[in-house]
C-alpha cells in the first residue's frame, strides 16, 4: 500500500496520508467528503499551469520573494565558528512565513469555490495572514484564537481586526493553539458545505501536512539556489524552530536527499523539559492521535492531551506535523530544543548585533544555531528567520529587563 | 446472543421505538454515573451510550465537552469507564452497551487489549467518532471479527458513493448524525433527515437511528416518526450540569433530574 520510494525521503506521504505510521485522516465523517475533494482538488491545481503562475505572481508581487538569504556577519563573529546565513522570510509581506502557505490556500479555496475562510492561530501571524489575504480577495475571515494568546499578540489581534476578520476568543483547555484548532474543527464541521479550512502548519488531516509543506518548500528551494550561487556548495547544517513544523519541513523538505547536510529542528523547552511546562513533542512526547493525524504528541497514560507550554504562542501546541514524527523516527532530522529564557537572550542578541528582531519563535532556532556554530568552524548554516519580533515586544520587554 | 439485534427485533414486534442515552462515563463521577446508568433501563431506555472522556472531542459541543472535562476531572480514565461497564453488566445481562469516544486513548490503552477487554466484560458494540471508514485498520477490523459491533455514523454530507462503501462494513445499527455539525448545538431539520434516512434504508437492512441535536421529548417523537430509535445526549448532560452544587459536585437531584426527563422522553416516543 505504501508508495513511499526509499530512495527519497521526498516522496511521501502515501496515498492515505501516511508519512510510514504518522499522518492518515482521523476526522469525523462528516468532513471526510470534503477533505477528500480538498485533496482531489489540490492534486489538480499544482498541476493546472494556470493556479501555479497566479501563485507564482503573488509570491513574487504580493509577498516580495524570493526572501533574501543573508550573510549575518556579526553574529557569526560572535559565536566564532561556522558561518551563519539567515533565511530572511521575516521580511515577507506580513512579517513571516505564514503568508507563503496562506496564499496557496486561498488560491485552491477560491478555485473550489469557496469564499468563506476558517483559520485557526497562535502567535497570530497565521491568523494576520489569512486576514490579509481575504481582504486581498474579498472573502470572509473566522479566526480563532486562544484567549491566553489574544493577551500575548495583542499587535496581531489589531491587525486582523482592521483588515476585517472576525475573532473568536477561545477559552477551552489553556486557551492557547490547541483549543483554538479545536474549535476552528468544530466550526468547519458545523459549516462543511460552505467554508474552507486554512490550516496554519504542516499538521491536521491528510492532504493538510503535504499541501502546506509543499507550499512552504519554496523557502528551502530558493535558500538551495541561493547558497549555491554564493558558497558555490550546500550546506553543513540546517536549522529552524518546530511549532507545528511548516517553517521548518519548507526550509528541510528541498534538502532531505542531500545526506551531506545535517538538519537540526528545535522544539521549546518551555520552563526545561523536566519540567513539564514545555511544547517539546518529539523530544518528550509519544505517539498518538490529535487534530486528524497520528503523530507525536504530550500526553499522558491515559492517551489525554497533556498542556503545552511555550513563552511563544506560535510553539505552544502539544503536537507537531507528522512528517517530522516520521523524519525523527527515522534519523534524518535531530531535533533539540531551546527554553523561554535561552529564547529571550537570543531575542536580544539579534537586535543588537544584527538590528534585525527576530519573533520569538525563530529566537528558539537562533539558540541552538549560535551553539552549533560555535562548534564548527569552517563549516555554513543556515536559519530560518521564519518571522519578525514586533508582535512580541510587549510580552518580552518587561523580561528582558527583569534579566538584564 | 446478540444483543443489539435482540433490542431491535424485540422494538420492531412491538412496533415500538428504541431509545439510547448517551452519558459520560463518570460525570460528576463514578458512583453518581453509575447510578444513573443502573436506572436507565427501567425507566424505559432500550441501549445505553457511554462516552469514554478525552481532553479534546472535536465533534463535541459545549455541553459534552464540559461533560468530559467533569469526568477527567473526577479521575476518569479509559480503565475506569471499562470498569463502569463491567460493574453494570454484573446486575444487567440485557441492555445493549455501546462505548463512545475518540481513538487516541483507545490506541494507547492498546487495539487489541481493548476489544479483548470489551468482549470480557460485555460491551455490544463501539463508536470511535474520529475513525473514518479510511482508517478501518486501525481497529474495526479486529473488533468486527471479535463480533464487536462497529457502529458507523452516516451524515448530512455523507453522498451516494460514500454511504454505499460505509454501509457494507457496517453492523449493530447505522447511527443517523442529523445535522451538519457538532453535539447539541442545532436543531435537526425533519424533512431532510426523513430523506436521508430513506436513502439509507433503501441500501441496507440494519436499524436506523438518529441523535446529535435532538434535545426535548416532541423532537424525539418527531425523529423516532422516521427512524427505528433516537439518542439524546447533550440534553441530558445539561440536566447534570445545571444539577450540581456550587463546588461542582453533584447534589440530590442530579440522578432523579436525568431521570424523570428520560421518562418523559420514553412516554412521548412509547406512546404509553
Ligand atoms: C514566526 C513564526 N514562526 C514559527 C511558527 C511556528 O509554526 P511552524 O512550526 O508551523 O512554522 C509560528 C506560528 O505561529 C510563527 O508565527
Amino acid at each position: 500500500m505504501s508508495n513511499i520510494n526509499f530512495n527519497s525521503l521526498k516522496t511521501g506521504p502515501d496515498s492515505n496520508g501516511k508519512f510510514g505510521i504518522y499522518g492518515g485522516r482521523f476526522v469525523a465523517e462528516t468532513l471526510m467528503p470534503l477533505i477528500l475533494e480538498v485533496e482531489s482538488s489540490y492534486e489538480k491545481a499544482v498541476k493546472d499551469k494556470f493556479f501555479i503562475d497566479e501563485l507564482e505572481k503573488y509570491r513574487r508581487d504580493y509577498i516580495g520573494r524570493p526572501s533574501p538569504l543573508y550573510l549575518a556577519e556579526r553574529l557569526t563573529e560572535h559565536f566564532g565558528g561556522a558561518k551563519i546565513y539567515l533565511k530572511r522570510d521575516e521580511l515577507n509581506h506580513t512579517g513571516a512565513h505564514k503568508i507563503n502557505n496562506v496564499l496557496g490556500q486561498i488560491l485552491l479555496a477560491k478555485k473550489m469555490g469557496k469564499n468563506k475562510i476558517i483559520a485557526e492561530t497562535g502567535a497570530g501571524q497565521h491568523g494576520v495572514a489569512t486576514a490579509t489575504a481575504c481582504a486581498l480577495f474579498g472573502f470572509e475571515c473566522e479566526v480563532f484564537m486562544g484567549a491566553m494568546d489574544i493577551e500575548r499578540q495583542k499587535p496581531n489581534v489589531q491587525r486582523m481586526q482592521l483588515l476585517g476578520a472576525k475573532i473568536y476568543p477561545v477559552t477551552s483547555g489553556t486557551g492557547t493553539l490547541k483549543d483554538a484548532m479545536n474549535d476552528a474543527l468544530r466550526y468547519w464541521v458545523s459549516n462543511a458545505n460552505t467554508h474552507f479550512y486554512i490550516i496554519g502548519t504542516a499538521a491536521g488531516p491528510h492532504p493538510y501536512p503535504k499541501m502546506v509543506r509543499d507550499f512552504q518548500s519554496v523557502i528551502g528551494e530558493e535558500a538551495r539556489s541561493q547558497i549555491l550561487e554564493k558558497e558555490n556548495r550546500l550546506p553543513d547544517a540546517l536549522v529552524a524552530c518546530i511549532g507545528g513544523g511548516s517553517n521548518a519541513l519548507g526550509l528541510f523538505h528541498p534538502f532531505l536527499d542531500d545526506k551531506e547536510v545535517e538538519i537540526f529542528g528545535v522544539e521549546a523547552a518551555g520552563k526545561g523539559i523536566n519540567s513539564n511546562l514545555h511544547a517539546a513533542s518529539l523530544t518528550a512526547g509519544s505517539p498518538g492521535i490529535l487534530h486528524g493525524n497520528r503523530t507525536y504528541l504530550l500526553q499522558n497514560e491515559d492517551g489525554q492531551i497533556t498542556d503545552a507550554h511555550s513563552i511563544s504562542a506560535g510553539l505552544d501546541y502539544p503536537g507537531i506535523g507528522p512528517e517530522h514524527s516520521w523524519l525523527y523516527d527515522i534519523g534524518r532530522i535531530k531535533y533539540l530544543s531551546t527554553t523561554d529564557e535561552e529564547s529571550l537572550a537570543a531575542f536580544e542578541l539579534c537586535s543588537r548585533l544584527e538590528g534585525i528582531i527576530p519573533a520569538l519563535e525563530p529566537a528558539h532556532a537562533l539558540h541552538i544555531t549560535g551553539k552549533l556554530a560555535a562548534e564548527r568552524k569552517g563549516q555554513i548554516i543556515i536559519m530560518n528567520m521564519c518571522g519578525r519580533g514586533d508582535k512580541d515586544l510587549s510580552s518580552v520587554l518587561p523580561l528582558i529587563n527583569k534579566i538584564s | 446472543m446478540n444483543r443489539i439485534k435482540k433490542t431491535f427485533d424485540d422494538l420492531k414486534k412491538s412496533n415500538k421505538k428504541g431509545l439510547g442515552i448517551f452519558l459520560t462515563a463518570g460525570d460528576p463521577d463514578f458512583d453518581t454515573s453509575l447510578k444513573i446508568i443502573e436506572n436507565l433501563p427501567d425507566n424505559g431506555v432500550d441501549f445505553i451510550e457511554i462516552g469514554m472522556p478525552f481532553s479534546d472531542p472535536m465533534a463535541d459541543g459545549p455541553s459534552i465537552q464540559l461533560s468530559s472535562q467533569r469526568a477527567l476531572k473526577s479521575g476518569m480514565s479509559l480503565k475506569k469507564s471499562l470498569l463502569l461497564v463491567e460493574t453494570f453488566r454484573k446486575k444487567n445481562s440485557h441492555t445493549p452497551i455501546i462505548l463512545m469516544g475518540y481513538f487516541n486513548p483507545i490506541y494507547i490503552f492498546g487495539k487489541t487489549k481493548f476489544i479483548n477487554k470489551c468482549n470480557e466484560i460485555g460491551v455490544d458494540g463501539l463508536i470511535v467518532v474520529d475513525l473514518p471508514p479510511e482508517e478501518d485498520e486501525e481497529l474495526f477490523i479486529e473488533a468486527e471479527n471479535k463480533n464487536l459491533s462497529c457502529i458507523r455514523l452516516v451524515t448530512p454530507t455523507t453522498n451516494k458513493s460514500r454511504l454505499e462503501k460505509i454501509l457494507s462494513n457496517a453492523s449493530g445499527f447505522v447511527y443517523y448524525v442529523s445535522i451538519t455539525g457538532i453535539t447539541g448545538t442545532q436543531a435537526p431539520i425533519l424533512e431532510n433527515v426523513s430523506t436521508n434516512i430513506k436513502n439509507i434504508k433503501s441500501i441496507t437492512d440494519l436499524p436506523v437511528v438518529v441523535g446529535f441535536g435532538i434535545r426535548s421529548p416532541s423532537q424525539a417523537l418527531a425523529m423516532a416518526n422516521i427512524s427505528d430509535g433516537v439518542v439524546i445526549g447533550s440534553a441530558v448532560v445539561d440536566l447534570i450540569n445545571v444539577s450540581l452544587d456550587e463546588n461542582a459536585n453533584k447534589s440530590d437531584t442530579t440522578i432523579n433530574s436525568c431521570l424523570n426527563f428520560i421518562t418523559k422522553v420514553s412516554k412521548e416516543i412509547k406512546h404509553n
